[in-house]
């Protein structure tokens, strides 16, 4: 082996190189191919109609007359601060996101801490049963919920009796219980929440509890000091889908108050008005900015979340 | 985890005793308390049943109102000539409440039937026959599923969702796979950059791609079609590349170099090593995508407005239970049959489920 002539091991020194760079290209050429659909999507469904939203807040769109679109100027985002509907349905929905956020983020904690309990007997069943509505239909749950919310003939209603509460509210018909009833249903929606909050819960590391033990931590010591911090990534994740989702919030109040909104408009949430006026009433251009305004605050509390996360989320890897 | 009360200690208690029973006071509060918590969360199923299964005629409905499903009792009285169907009552007799058959009604008395005993002489009982509450019996009336079956015309409901969301399903299958393909394996410039991106479109708000696209769909004339909720899953979508990414940079790449040398093409690779390793995981997400479109409302509600041959479970048994409200045991039994089949497939397939959510939640 060692007679190979001089030249040819040269030849090949050098020839290396360029077949490496070639695969490298044509890797890079593959890898673009194959990336193609989301990139496609991305450009098409989300990028270009993002910048439209935009530009459809400063016409006066509709679509019953496609031909005829008017630059209108600020009219559209002046209309929106000056809407009376627009502005009670910001409230309702900030009202309601103030209401349901400590369910949305603590329920899921005492679900998954009660099924990472090595106490709890029979965990895959009530791991089933609490993720089960999860997969319930929001059609279905929500007109299953009418029925269970009902004023006279619910079961809340009735075991709320039992329990000797003389007059248990109407739920669905008085402007200051329906956000409470809605907060109710949403306990059906945590269970994606809970099973990545006791996914983490069960990578907290043993030495951790122990040595919490050794310190003469008990066990509410060492939940808040141990279990809250390891997991708070999590939590600021459930926190982050919680608040975009309440943004969208949409079809629970549509089907349950049948598009009114009602009681007295308790119910009229944001996503409500921009759904009338832009489908309903096929004002698009301002639908557009009202859009545009809620991507506006979304990311505004994306913003303001992640800078505060800063001080209370605990990412064990350093990063 | 313990958040429990220490048994009394007593002197008389052996050390391991006291563990146990401490263990068994502690197992013993945790399950109550689970049940507890199970109980109160599946009591909305345990109304749907009872208000699904109940018959139209008998219940008025009031907070007083039976919580099972009952019809009023009659009895089918023959006196030898002819057969009357006969109402029964509760009725006060000596101290005791007995179920009787009222033979002829008056003002200030009643003549009744005891239904066990009918050859018996008739009961005469003296009052008003107005102030006795007539008897329930319990009855479950099944017929109310094959009778709202018919009226919604399910089996055209099954047909449309079915076909959107399986068509759908193939197309963010093949985008999704591809897409994770090229994040997974490939040297793209910007990459990162490129994924951050990607992820980020899972916080967008929907409302703010809405508007033009439903213009664009519009526009194009796709509206009143099944298109603009089957083709858009053709472009991937974020949840399904980042959980098919995470499963396929676990697959050793050693495999795909051994292809690679025998000459197979980054298409083939795809297609004989990383795919028929990855069931898993692709499984997995046909079924998110599967039961999503399956309970996707809002889509099929503005591009399928007033196309009811078109229209999917969701807007179906939406616009049904508008439109019968007054008969909440068909709205009941409607809602049951709409989330049969999503329930049926996470149980049986709950672990592909599970475990998807805990990649897309926990790793990112």
């Amino acid at each position: 082996m060692t007679s190979v002539p001089t030249p040819l091991r040269a030849e090949r020194a050098i020839a290396r190189p360029r077949r490496e760079v070639s695969i490298y290209e044509q890797q890079k050429r593959w890898g673009w191919i194959f990336l193609s659909p989301w990139l496609i999507g991305f450009f098409i469904f989300t990028f270009v109609p993002i910048v439209a939203s935009l530009i459809f807040s400063f016409t006066d769109f509709y679509l019953t007359r496609p031909n005829e679109i008017k630059f209108v100027g600020l009219n559209n985002w002046i209309k929106l601060f000056n809407d009376p509907l627009a502005i009670n349905a910001l409230r309702v929905t900030f009202g309601f996101a103030i209401l349901s956020l400590p369910v949305a983020i603590a329920l899921p904690v005492l679900l998954a801490s009660l099924l990472n309990s090595k106490y709890l007997i029979g965990k895959p069943f009530f791991r089933l049963l609490f993720y089960l509505p999860y997969m319930v239909p929001a059609i279905s749950g929500i007109f299953i919920w009418q029925a269970f919310l009902n004023g006279q003939t619910g079961w809340l209603n009735r075991l709320l009796r039992l329990m000797g509460v003389v007059e248990p509210p109407n739920w669905l018909g008085h402007e200051f219980w329906i956000a409470p009833a809605m907060v109710l249903m949403g306990v059906w929606g945590v269970g994606n929440a809970m099973l990545i909050t006791l996914a983490t819960l069960q990578g907290v590391p043993q030495e951790l509890y122990d040595a919490a033990k050794v310190d003469g931590a008990d066990a509410v010591t060492a939940f808040f000091k141990v279990t809250l911090p390891m997991i708070s990534p999590v939590i600021f994740y459930n926190l982050i889908l919680s608040v975009i989702g309440l943004l969208q919030f949409f079809v629970v109040p549509y089907v349950l108050t049948r598009g009114t909104g009602n009681p007295n408009g308790a119910a009229y949430f944001f996503n409500m008005h921009l759904y009338r006026t832009a489908f309903l009433f096929q004002d698009m251009g301002y639908g557009a900015t009202m859009a545009w305004f809620i991507f506006l605050i979304a990311i505004g509390l994306t913003v303001i979340l992640f800078t505060t996360s800063r001080r209370w989320v605990y990412y064990a890897g350093g990063e | 985890m313990a958040t429990l009360s220490q048994p009394h200690p007593s002197v008389a208690l052996s050390p391991y005793f006291v563990k146990q029973l401490r263990k068994f006071t502690a197992t013993s509060l945790v399950v109550l308390f689970t049940s507890l918590i199970a109980f109160v969360y599946l009591l909305p199923f345990g109304n749907m049943m009872t208000v699904a299964l109940r018959d139209q005629e008998s219940l008025a409905g009031g907070p007083d109102s039976p919580i099972l499903p009952m019809k009023q009792m009659f009895y089918d009285y023959n006196d030898g000539q002819r057969t009357q169907r006969l109402e029964v009552f509760e009725v006060p007799i000596d101290g005791e409440v007995r179920q009787l058959a009222a033979l002829t009604k008056r003002r200030t008395s009643v003549v009744f039937i005891d239904p066990n005993n009918p050859d018996a002489e008739p009961i005469a009982w003296e009052g008003n026959w107005r102030a006795l509450k007539p008897a329930y019996e319990f009855y479950a009336r099944w017929e109310n599923f094959p009778e709202a079956w018919q009226m919604i015309n399910f089996p055209l409901l099954f047909r449309n969702t079915f076909v959107i969301a399986f068509v759908g399903m193939i197309g963010t299958l093949l985008s999704s796979i591809s897409v994770a393909y090229a994040f997974a394996r490939f040297p793209i410039p910007g990459k990162n950059w490129l994924f951050i991106v990607l992820i980020g479109t899972i916080i967008l708000p929907g409302q703010v791609t809405l508007i033009p696209t439903y213009a664009f769909f519009s526009s194009i004339g796709w509206t009143g079609t099944w298109l603009p909720l089957i083709v858009p899953h053709f472009f991937a979508n974020a949840y399904n590349v980042f959980l098919l990414r995470q499963f396929f940079l676990t697959l050793p790449r050693e495999l795909d170099e051994a292809a690679m040398i025998d000459g197979a093409g980054p298409f083939r690779i795809l297609t004989h090593i990383i795919i028929p390793q990855s069931w898993a995981a692709i499984i997995t997400v046909g079924l998110f995508h599967f039961v999503w479109a399956w309970n996707d409302y809002f889509g099929p509600l503005i591009y399928l407005l007033g196309q009811p041959e078109l229209q999917p479970i969701s807007v179906g048994v939406q616009l049904f239970n508008f439109r019968y409200a007054p008969r909440p045991e068909l709205v009941q039994a409607t809602s049951l049959m709409a989330m049969l089949l999503p329930i049926f497939l996470f149980i049986l397939a709950q672990r592909f489920f599970m475990r998807g959510v805990v990649i897309t939640g926990v790793e990112k």
